[in-house]
């Protein structure tokens, strides 16, 4: 993929679930590798195991078969240098704003100088919301909250599931501009997961296609000019966009 | 403005028990049930008594000492009970089939062991509360949805500030709940073990008068009695207002 050792290495990773008997295979034999200061998006539709995926890259979830590989080390368990933003439920409805954002770097004992967390919530948006709770803010307040609380962990990897799916569309692009400005500022790489192609094309130097019949992987498109808020507008943006629809809807 | 709803109510609410209480009083007979008027009358006179107030003071302690002890011993138990199945599945069974055992018959075991003076009346309070308490517990505590804990895991914390930051909060709307239902057991279960070997307490106060025939002064205790549990009930809704602000719809 490219000359840097790899930041993430997965590889044959398998999983089945088994309930009532009955075992269910949502992953088959699904390696992909991720360099540093790169970006991969993961697009399938619901159910594929897209989910399943980034839980076990991310060490929460055991695989039935194969490895990840994070630097040097096999993760079995969630890597300090690894931040997640879940799906839904990402922030604790119990503490307020501010006291999410420090919580992880706080009981990982990282310590955050005031100016550091001013110019991080200043940077996505929510200076004045410290002491709201939750369930007082809107979808896209509330994902910027979990970005700046995965921020702050300073995470080499920054592993994102669906994180803008439930946001109307001018929020959803605004959100994709910011993640593309922290992208470069902060120097992570970064694993999106999205049912939105638009999405995937836009933020993923790599598009990992998922296949539901085999539940493997489909296909692995080169994505290189992702990254920049103008190729949104440029004619190569609206080529990949019908390459991945096409992939996608292709049978196996 | 809230809280001017609120004292409305109340005061609202007030004058209809009186009222319906005059009424009732009216048609039972003055003897049985002596109207507002005497009662309270004699409840401004009463108050007046250091007497009253070393009955109050007896009942009083002893439902917050059973209350506090039994959330010593029940909330960390059923925390734990909630966030491991293992250890949920080893003691459902026991404390299912002691559950609905009816706890204050042991009032005489209770009695050998602890003797005749607060600590087995404390006790047999804490024995009550500690059964509904430690299954409300346990009940909120495995709320805790999994994707939860993926999001609390992937943020580096340990089994410490599980608990600390995860379990405790999602829990404490439940313990409060709990607690405040607990609060009207307690008081029925302090007049019981009031009423037998002592010479303490708004239970015996009220079995005192009525063994006098003196209606009105039983009223008093009663409504002394209910007062312990009125104030208890609103501390604890304060308490949950302030503690789980986040939980106000
Ligand atoms: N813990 C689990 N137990 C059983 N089945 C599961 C579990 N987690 C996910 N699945 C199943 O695996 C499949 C993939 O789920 P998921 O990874 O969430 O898909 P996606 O994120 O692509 O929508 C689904 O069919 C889902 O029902
Ligand atoms: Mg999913």
């Amino acid at each position: 993929m490219n000359s840097f050792p790899d930041l993430l290495r997965v590889e044959g990773l398998c999983k089945s679930f088994t309930s009532n008997g009955t075992t269910k295979k949502v992953l088959t034999d699904v390696s992909f590798r991720l360099g540093y200061y790169d970006s991969i998006a993961v697009v399938g539709p619901s159910g594929c195991g897209k989910s399943t995926l980034l839980l076990i890259a991310a060490g929460l979830l055991r695989p039935s078969a194969g490895y990840v590989r994070f630097e040097k080390d096999i993760c079995r368990e969630p890597n300090n240098k690894v931040a997640v933003v879940l799906q839904e439920y990402g922030l604790f409805p119990w503490k307020t704003v501010q006291e999410n954002i420090i919580l992880g770097a706080r009981m990982q004992h990282i310590r955050i100088g005031d100016d550091v967390l001013r110019d991080v919530k200043h940077e996505l948006g929510i200076e004045g919301l410290d002491y709201l709770y939750p369930h007082q803010l809107s979808g896209g307040q509330r994902q910027r909250v979990a970005l700046a609380r995965a921020l702050l962990l300073q995470p080499k990897l920054l592993m994102l599931d669906e994180p803008f799916a439930a946001l109307d569309n001018i929020t959803r692009e605004r959100l994709q501009n910011h993640l593309l400005t922290l992208f470069t500022h902060h120097r992570f790489s970064f694993l999106l997961i999205t049912h939105n192609i638009e999405e995937a094309v836009f933020l993923g130097r790599h598009i990992l296609i998922m296949d539901p019949q085999s539940a493997g992987i489909k296909t692995i498109i080169e994505n290189q000019n992702a990254g920049a808020e103008a190729f949104r507008e440029s004619p190569q943006y609206f080529d990949q966009v019908k390459r991945v629809r096409r992939s996608l809807q292709a049978k196996s | 403005m809230k809280k001017v709803t609120t004292a409305m109510t109340y005061v609202l609410t007030f004058l209809v028990v009186i009222a319906a209480w005059q009424i009732a009083s009216l048609i039972i007979g003055e003897m049985i049930l002596p109207g507002p008027l005497p009662t309270l009358s004699r409840l401004l006179q009463v108050i007046g008594h250091a007497a009253f107030w070393e009955h109050m003071r007896a009942s009083v302690w002893r439902i917050i000492a059973g209350l506090a002890l039994a959330f010593i011993t029940a909330v960390p138990l059923g925390l734990m009970l909630g966030s491991s199945p293992r250890l949920d599945r080893m003691f459902t069974p026991l404390i299912y089939l002691s559950y609905p055992v009816p706890k204050i018959v042991f009032l005489p075991v209770v009695l050998l062991l602890f003797g005749l003076g607060d600590t087995s009346k404390i006790i047999l309070i804490t024995l009550i509360i500690f059964f509904q308490l430690i299954i409300t517990t346990r009940d909120s505590a495995r709320q805790v949805s999994t994707a939860m804990i993926y999001s609390f895991r992937s943020l580096g914390g340990n089994r410490w500030h599980f608990f600390r930051h995860i379990i405790w909060p999602v829990s404490l709307p439940g313990i409060f709940t709990s607690l405040r239902i607990g609060i009207g057991i307690a008081v029925a279960v302090l007049f019981f073990v009031e009423s037998i070997g002592t010479r303490r307490g708004m239970g015996f106060y009220i079995i005192d008068a009525w063994g006098r025939a003196d209606y009105p002064d039983m009223f008093v205790g009663i409504i002394a009695l209910s007062f312990i549990g009125i104030i208890l009930y609103e501390v604890f809704d304060m308490l949950e207002k302030r503690v789980c602000r986040w939980n106000q719809n």
